[in-house]
């Protein structure tokens, strides 16, 4: 299974080989690197996806009888760790980021190209080393939080290689926060105004940041627990000395800002498809900017609400209660402005546009339940339960992956030339989006009534919600088909794009599809508008507009 | 005459205000209660459900009538209207958020202090922290003696891989499972032993973490007689979701009954559960 997945085992001889080899090679190009996260990040998706659908096997009985007790554990560890540090956070942040941004500032490439290619090649090893620790010993059984004390009872040789494996992606992502935050603030073209960019390079400057603070107090608790399962120091282990309850307020203070890392990259890339596809402005830029700016600082406090159920104290509770409701208000400006961009818009109702009003309507949900969530007394009752497990994949799943999925059908014409087939598309967002909340819909209700999670085996009276949710799990890993035969399809047979189908403003459609290397021929376009699309409300362009439209504009009450 | 657009988005608004209200108060999606704080969380539960019900349902809504309503025509090359921004719009969908938000913060804080979360600590864990280590205060440490003026009844819980041990130390009888008086206060002096477990009975409400190092103190009072599940809900190891136990609710007599019958001491009929 892993085999399969060794692309550096195929080193090139020459140093920048051309042609589809230098995407197994190690290339310094930003659009090069950001497909190889793209394409890397996909695979280890199908992975996670397999192993998710391993999980929604064992539960569709009650008893424990498809994998061995040990063995799910590790699966639950491995699917949270892959779908997390291998899938999401590489692929919003490192793939949409690489190709995207050194365009959006005017640049021909990133700041540091090596550091750049680097950061890439890190990631495959520390995948497979973590894949491979399930073959040579046991992976770790502890889950992708890794609580001590278990993490430093259960098999030691799967923890430690945990460990390194998220300790090399720990790195990879804090040199591409670097890379990211030098190359939005260093190599704008001049005469490009800060707050004239592209609002996902807001996003990202704003996820770079958190990255940055973030991520190295991660790198160093790990390392403390190696110590602790190594050399049998005591930092977080109680029989020594030690408190476990440190651990989880320093694991948080990553892990929490670490959903806005999965999370603010799919706002941004949001912003860029929705005014394209319905042919209007972004609405309230300046808001969307400040707005992006409170998450990143409320984002970095409010880690302990994770942590209600272990013994902190009441004042404690209570601060992190009110910080974490005020995320919902900075977040809800963001979702009034987009469903603003679409009013009155003239709305394509194409694949990229139906995935992005996926992921507002799946976060929404998964908001209203995070703010429900964020109380002490009804987290009290839901906590570690499948009420978390539904709501958390309201964010990453029906939030950054529909973004993804969206931002895929909206740039394939741009790295292939050709577009992709809107039929399979819509098939596909149709079975990800009945099958996705299928799956997670009744995830809730089963929290609410006593499952907890991380359980191979649970009440019977959970059956059959249980299976409902595995029903649609199943739906989800089918939909995966009819996406993968159009783009390996469409590669070949799509219909030719052109430079700019969309008729988009931003500055990668303004270059050949797809790019040269260093992005443009001549001199970089110098945006000042990238949403720049709309006619003034009074000039009615009277060759394109039908007569319900003239009479709409008409009537005072109704003018858009 | 057609009806004023501002008059049916008022309509449309009062219907849905009403909807998530009646959704909030009608569909119940949570198990029995079987505690005194129990129906205090409902309460909250129904408040949050319908606050939650009323914004899905409107933004859900708006999102289809925009896509519905201002969907590209077959051929339209046109663009929308040029608008980037409304800044009395901006402030108006901040300044509902957050006051949204802070109700409901304290309204929750107003909640979680009926629970007793916010009591500071009462004697009897004040007792703990000076006789021995530290005792943490459990998620809902109501204060033992402002309730009802019954003596709590004290169970001390050890939870490990993958059990949880129920002693009751006046009477000195070990069991497996938790047996309480209803309408007793109840606190249990819970410690770990191996790796981090939570104590968790769904028709309670409650849930609390025990972790090593650190005995906590939780207290409840159980109003339903019944048999309702305890369940480990942190993850401690390959049986983790097989460490559940019952929690049995009786009245207080066929409590005292099950006391006698089960407590080692030679006259059983003394023993009374008071506090220790």
């Amino acid at each position: 299974m892993t085999i399969s997945l060794t692309p550096e085992t195929q080193q090139p001889i020459s140093l920048q080989p051309q042609g589809w080899l230098r995407y197994l090679s190690f290339s310094t190009d930003h659009k090069v690197i950001g497909l190889q996260y793209l394409i890397c990040g996909f695979i280890f998706y199908l992975i996670g996806g397999a192993l998710a659908g391993a999980i929604r096997t064992e539960l569709l009985t009650p008893i424990s009888d498809f994998l061995p007790r040990e063995t799910y554990n590790e699966v639950l560890t491995l699917h949270g760790t892959v779908m997390i540090f291998l899938w999401i956070v590489p692929v919003v942040n490192g793939g949409f980021g690489n190709y995207l941004i050194p365009f959006y500032v005017g640049a021909r490439d990133m700041a540091f190209p090596r550091l750049n290619a680097v950061a890439f090649w890190l990631i495959p090893p520390a995948g497979l080393l973590l894949i491979s620790s399930y073959f040579i010993a046991s992976a770790a059984q502890s889950g992708w939080t890794a609580y001590p004390p278990l993490s430093l009872s259960t098999p030691a040789t799967g923890q430690i290689i945990w460990i390194l494996s998220v300790l090399l992606l720990g790195g990879s992502s804090i040199f591409g926060g670097i890379n990211f935050i030098a190359t939005i603030l260093k190599l704008r073209r001049p005469g490009l105004k800060l707050m004239q960019l592209p609002m996902y390079c807001w996003a990202m400057l704003g996820t770079s940041i958190l990255v940055v603070l973030s991520t190295p107090v991660l790198a160093g608790t790990l390392v403390l627990l190696s110590f602790d399962i190594i050399a049998h120091t005591g930092f977080f282990n109680p029989s020594l000395g030690g408190n476990a309850v440190v651990y989880q307020h320093l694991f948080w203070f990553y892990s929490h800002p670490a959903v806005y890392i999965m999370v603010l990259p799919a706002f941004g890339l949001v912003s860029e498809i929705l005014p394209v596809h319905s042919r209007k402005p972004l609405f309230g830029y300046t808001t969307m900017v400040y707005s992006i700016m409170g998450i990143v600082f409320l984002g970095l406090i409010v880690w302990a609400h994770h942590m209600f159920t272990s013994g902190t104290p009441p004042w404690m509770r209570l601060f992190f209660t009110i910080a974490t409701s005020f995320i919902a208000v900075p977040t809800g400006i963001k979702f009034f402005n987009w469903l603003a961009t679409l009013w009155g818009g003239r709305i394509a109702l194409n694949t990229a546009m139906l995935f992005s009003c996926g992921f507002i309507v799946n976060f929404v949900f998964g908001g209203i339940t995070g703010v429900a969530l964020a109380q002490v007394p009804f987290d009290i009752h839901v906590h570690d339960t499948y009420f978390v497990v539904g709501h958390f994949h309201y964010i990453v799943y029906g939030g950054t992956v529909f973004v993804i999925f969206a931002s895929i059908y909206h740039w394939y014409p741009k790295v292939t030339g050709r577009l992709l087939n809107e039929p399979l598309g819509k098939l596909h967002f149709l079975l990800t989006f009945v099958g996705f909340n299928l799956c997670f819909a009744p995830q809730h209700w089963l929290g609410l009534n006593g499952m907890p999670r991380r359980v191979a085996e649970y009440d019977p009276q959970f059956t059959l919600v249980n299976q409902l949710s595995s029903a649609g799990a199943l739906l989800m890993a089918l939909s995966t088909l009819p996406f993968l035969v159009n783009v390996v399809l469409s590669a070949f047979r799509g219909d030719i794009a052109g430079d700019n189908p969309w008729r988009a403003l931003t500055p990668e459609w303004l270059t050949t599809s797809p790019p040269p290397v260093e992005n443009w021929k001549g001199e970089a376009p110098l945006v000042h508008e990238p949403y720049g699309y709309g006619v003034a409300p009074e000039e009615v362009p009277l060759a394109a507009t039908t007569g319900s439209e003239l009479w709409r504009l008409g009537d005072p009450d109704r003018r858009p | 005459m057609r009806i004023p657009a501002a008059i049916l988005t008022l309509i449309t608004g009062m219907v849905l205000v009403l909807a998530g209200l009646w959704v909030g108060q009608n569909i119940n999606l949570l198990p029995v209660d079987a505690s005194a704080n129990a129906p205090v969380y409902d309460e909250l539960f129904k408040v949050l459900f319908s606050i939650g019900t009323i914004l899905f349902v409107g933004i859900v809504g708006l999102i289809v009538y925009s896509l519905v309503r201002f969907r590209r025509r077959e051929g339209d090359q046109s663009d929308g209207a040029a608008i980037e921004g409304n800044l009395p719009l901006e402030i108006l969908w901040t300044a509902i958020p957050a006051v949204v938000v802070l109700f409901v913060g304290i309204y929750s804080y107003d909640i979680y202090d009926r629970m007793g979360g916010m009591a500071p600590l009462n004697d009897h864990s004040m007792h703990a922290m000076a006789s021995k280590e530290h005792t943490w205060a459990g998620i809902s440490p109501v204060s033992l003696d402002q309730d009802s003026g019954i003596a709590p009844l004290t169970v001390d819980v050890t939870a490990m891989q993958f059990a949880f041990i129920f002693h009751y130390p006046n009477a000195e009888i070990t069991s497996g499972e938790l047996h309480v008086p209803a309408g007793q206060p109840i606190a249990l002096h819970m410690q770990a032993n191996d790796v981090i477990h939570a104590f968790w009975v769904p028709e309670f409400r409650l849930k609390q973490d025990v972790i090593p190092g650190q005995p906590t103190l939780l207290s409840f009072t159980a109003t339903r007689p019944g048999r309702y599940p305890i369940v480990c809900a942190e993850l401690c190891g390959p049986y983790h979701g097989g460490m559940r136990s019952t929690v049995i609710v009786d009245e207080p007599e066929t409590f005292q009954a099950w006391v006698n019958q089960n407590s080692p001491i030679a006259s059983a009929s003394d023993v009374t559960p008071v506090q220790s």
